[in-house]
């Protein structure tokens, strides 16, 4: 007869008296030596404005220095463009959109992007080591997840454009005209990809502004653009702070505003274009839930959470930063994920070695201190590993919360860093109340072993994007965008085409 | 009958054990590859992988001869000026343990494994495999790698699974055991930490779970080992009991041993790291690794021809 494994239940720590809890030693016997990359990244002393097909200095004359956040040394000038510039850019953008790339056949358009595409993979460690010190994401991201998926979108959309035809079944689509557009700092190439080439594919000409902190990867995106040959005008690059954000999205030209970055200036823009024609898109905030139930595969799980919450520092707006955890393996989960963190590795961002780099910048360091600081205050548990960081440079600890209560800040503000607010639920009801519970609805996830339970949670969490067993995946296939206050249009697949088109 | 059926013991087990997802195990798995291992680090890990290394032969055409080469190999992988370690074991089949003994003599770091119990396949008479288990102890063998029986464990009878190892264990003495699980013929990462669960269950602290034979298509992966050493991990937080690991068949470059290591630092830690903790079972591994460390020491990758005991080709 098919036995049971009953036997000897081997004692529990707790029933072993007088011995402590067993522990697991992650300690220096193997340091792993400095690992850095050390492609070099073509960096010019000074970037300026690219507008027209060609780099111009700005009317202002004034430029702003781009800094490494891995260390505080300046990397480089970039240009401050003044409200004529970005006329200037618009300008530019108009004429290349009437006389040049709204008449060019969709196949023509596609050469384009191809060889955008292959002269960026081509340039992929230069580029890699670019971003990683200008944003101060690890490099083994940069390279293995930023420049790659980057081009695999100009890949994409290349693929569509002359297809087009077939994007909206029974009806014929047709570009919409100058389009301006505003991205952050937190994926600087990958943010520009997923706004220049469903754009480009569908016809539009562009005026581009990248976050300030991160300018670098976008100017020399343009070197390629040259390289590329694409007609003057039809992509321009200005850069700067809000102002010359403002100045973009208020300008008359555009017939359409794109914008990836925080909900609180994503209203702003809104209230600024409300009554005027041009249609909108907003990427915006997120606080996802990422749901654990008590079937889920926990280690697995584990790793998930991890790569949802750690994956660039945490400045992702669609982090899994609320970890919802089935009660029953509440403290499991827990104990599983300390013992993750402390592995992580902190520091240098161009060490191959390094898990979490640097904090973008000084000013999102003092958020991310100030929100953990009030986390501490509420009454919630806070877990950081003991690594040692690098004295200069903006760096933070990968950080856990638990005994979270939804109405801490910790679980309902967007903190845009490596800290993980830990909640628990005992439904599966609770769960779906728990996860809905916030203003954004970007993304979410689920663990559990058991499919119907993945259907229902993904039909009821309010969520664009809702990842069951893994998390953070992306594919320039998959559309991507947000309910409620995490905005709204679709970027990527068939339905983030839609959103750079008219239906004629 | 819902309890009798081998379905409820295998739902009850995983229950009790928790299950894996195969796309995420090896999405971490992934990860341990990129790790780069620089200077001093790489030194390190190809030393500790070396003296972690159980140099294996278990041939139908090993003689006492070519047992004795293998020993000599074992004391001593490559010039004493590269300071390269000794390997922890050497591993032969039960009728080649007495030559093992002889040339490696009583006063020895290293140890003699022999894979008993019907070695690979596991078919014979509990009775006859006992038998050889004593029959390796008494000829001189340290440690004894059995390979659990799969089919009672996929048909749901673990009791007699388990049974079979506890009397191995009493079989063995003093000597360390090393229960082989054969994953390959377990299939599912799932049933690989169920199958680990029920071996550690009733070996002793320091014995070992072990991947594999060697002898089937697939053998020690990556994700076979960290489903393994996640349920030591688990096994050990939870009991305080530590078992040792042993990933064999299929690492064959320096490269790979490192990776594993890798794997080990991040999952169990320190305390782990060494060689009664954890071994490599495999041959070319060594000559791969003495190669890599005369590279770290020369900046010239040396001939196989250079290193004795080179399987490769000229």
């Amino acid at each position: 007869m098919p036995t049971l494994a009953s036997e000897k239940k081997t004692t529990r720590p707790s029933a072993r008296p007088g011995r402590p809890a067993p522990e697991l030693i992650f300690g220096d016997l193997w340091e792993f030596d400095p690992a850095p990359e050390t492609a070099d990244p073509k960096l010019k002393a000074r970037y300026e404005l690219f507008i027209n097909g060609e780099f111009v200095a700005p009317k202002s004359g004034k430029y702003f220095d781009s800094v490494n956040p891995a260390n505080e040394q300046k990397l480089a000038e970039i240009a401050l463009a003044s409200a004529a510039d970005v006329d200037a850019a618009y300008q530019a953008a108009k004429a290349a959109y009437d006389n040049v790339w709204s008449k060019l056949p969709g196949r023509e358009r596609a050469k384009y992007l191809f060889r955008i595409a292959r002269l960026l993979q081509d340039r992929a460690r230069e580029f890699a080591v670019a971003e990683t010190l200008d944003g101060g994401k690890p490099i083994k991201e940069s390279r293995d997840f930023d420049v790659p998926m980057a081009a695999a979108h100009f890949f994409y959309h290349a693929g569509w454009a002359d297809k087009l035809d077939y994007v909206a079944p029974g009806r014929r689509v047709a570009p919409l005209g100058v389009v301006g557009q505003v991205i952050p700092w937190n994926f600087p190439l990958l943010m520009l990809a997923w706004k220049l080439a469903p754009a480009l594919a569908m016809g539009n000409t562009v005026v581009l502004k990248p976050a300030e902190t991160t300018s670098i990867t976008c100017l020399k995106l343009a070197e390629i653009l040259q390289d590329a040959g694409l007609p003057p005008g039809v992509v321009n690059f200005v850069t700067g702070a809000g102002e010359v954000g403002a100045a973009v999205m208020n300008h008359p030209i555009p017939a359409k505003i794109a914008f990836t970055g925080s909900t609180e200036v994503g209203k702003i823009i809104m209230r600024s274009l409300a009554g005027t024609d041009k249609k909108m898109t907003m990427e915006l905030g997120g606080k996802a839930a990422n749901i654990v139930f008590d079937d889920a595969p926990l280690d697995q799980a584990v790793e998930g959470i991890v790569n949802g919450i750690f994956f660039n520092q945490g400045h992702v707006c669609c982090a899994g930063s609320r970890l919802l955890v089935h009660e029953p393996v509440a403290k499991e989960v827990l104990a599983k994920l300390k013992n993750r963190i402390k592995v992580l590795r902190v520091g240098d961002p161009i060490d191959k070695n390094t898990d979490i780099g640097a904090i973008n910048s000084k000013e999102q360091l003092g958020k991310i201190t100030s929100l953990v600081a009030s986390g501490v205050k509420e009454g919630a548990e806070m877990f950081q590993p003991a690594c040692k960081l690098p004295t200069k440079g903006f760096y933070f600890r990968p950080t856990i919360f638990s005994g979270v209560s939804m109405s801490h800040r910790v679980a309902r503000e967007e903190i845009f860093g490596p800290v993980l607010s830990i909640l628990t639920f005992r439904t599966v009801d609770e769960a779906i109340e728990k996860a809905n519970n916030t203003a954004y609805g970007l993304s979410a996830g689920v663990w559990t072993d058991k499919g119907s339970r993945i259907l229902k949670m993904s039909t009821e969490l309010k969520a664009g994007v809702v990842w069951a067993n893994t998390y953070n995946k992306f594919d320039p296939t998959s559309p991507f965008g947000g309910y409620k206050e995490s905005g709204f249009g679709r970027e990527g697949g068939r339905q983030g085409l839609l959103d750079y088109c008219k239906l004629v | 009958m819902l309890a009798t059926s081998s379905r409820a013991a295998f739902r009850r087990l995983f229950d009790e054990v928790g299950t894996v997802d195969a796309v995420g195990v090896e999405e971490r798995v992934a990860k341990y590859g990129t790790r780069s291992i620089k200077k001093s680090a790489k030194v390190w890990g190809l030393k500790t992988a070396v003296s972690m290394v159980d140099l294996t032969t278990l041939e139908g055409k090993d003689t006492p001869g070519k047992v004795a080469s293998l020993c000599q190999k074992a004391l001593q992988p490559h010039d004493p000026e590269l300071g390269v370690p000794q390997v922890a074991a050497v591993c032969v089949y039960p009728a080649m343990v007495k030559h093992a003994r002889k040339a490696l003599g009583s006063d020895t770091a290293v140890r003699i494994a022999s894979v008993a119990t019907a070695f690979p396949s596991g078919q014979a008479p509990l009775k006859t495999r006992l038998a050889e288990v004593k029959a390796a102890v008494a000829d001189g063998a340290d440690e004894i790698d059995m390979v659990i029986n799969r089919g009672a464990f996929l048909s749901g009878e673990f009791g007699e699974m388990q049974d079979e190892i506890r009397a191995v264990v009493e079989a063995c003495g003093d000597a360390t055991l090393k229960v082989i699980l054969e994953v390959s013929e377990l299939e599912t990462y799932d049933n690989i930490r169920a199958a680990s669960f029920l071996a550690m269950r009733v070996i002793r602290e320091g014995d070992f779970i072990k991947t594999s034979t060697g002898k089937t298509s697939l053998n020690a992966t990556l994700g076979n080992n960290q489903v393994m050493i996640e349920a030591i991990r688990d096994y050990y937080l939870d009991t305080g009991i530590s078992i040792a690991m042993k990933p064999a068949g299929g690492i064959r470059t320096a490269k790979q041993a490192l990776t594993f290591l890798v794997a080990i630092k991040e999952t169990l830690g320190d305390a782990w790291l060494n060689n009664s903790r954890y071994r490599f079972g495999a041959s070319a591994l060594l000559n791969d690794l003495v190669r890599q460390l005369e590279k770290e020491k020369t900046g010239a990758y040396q001939a196989p021809y250079y290193f004795s005991e080179s399987a490769e080709s000229y």
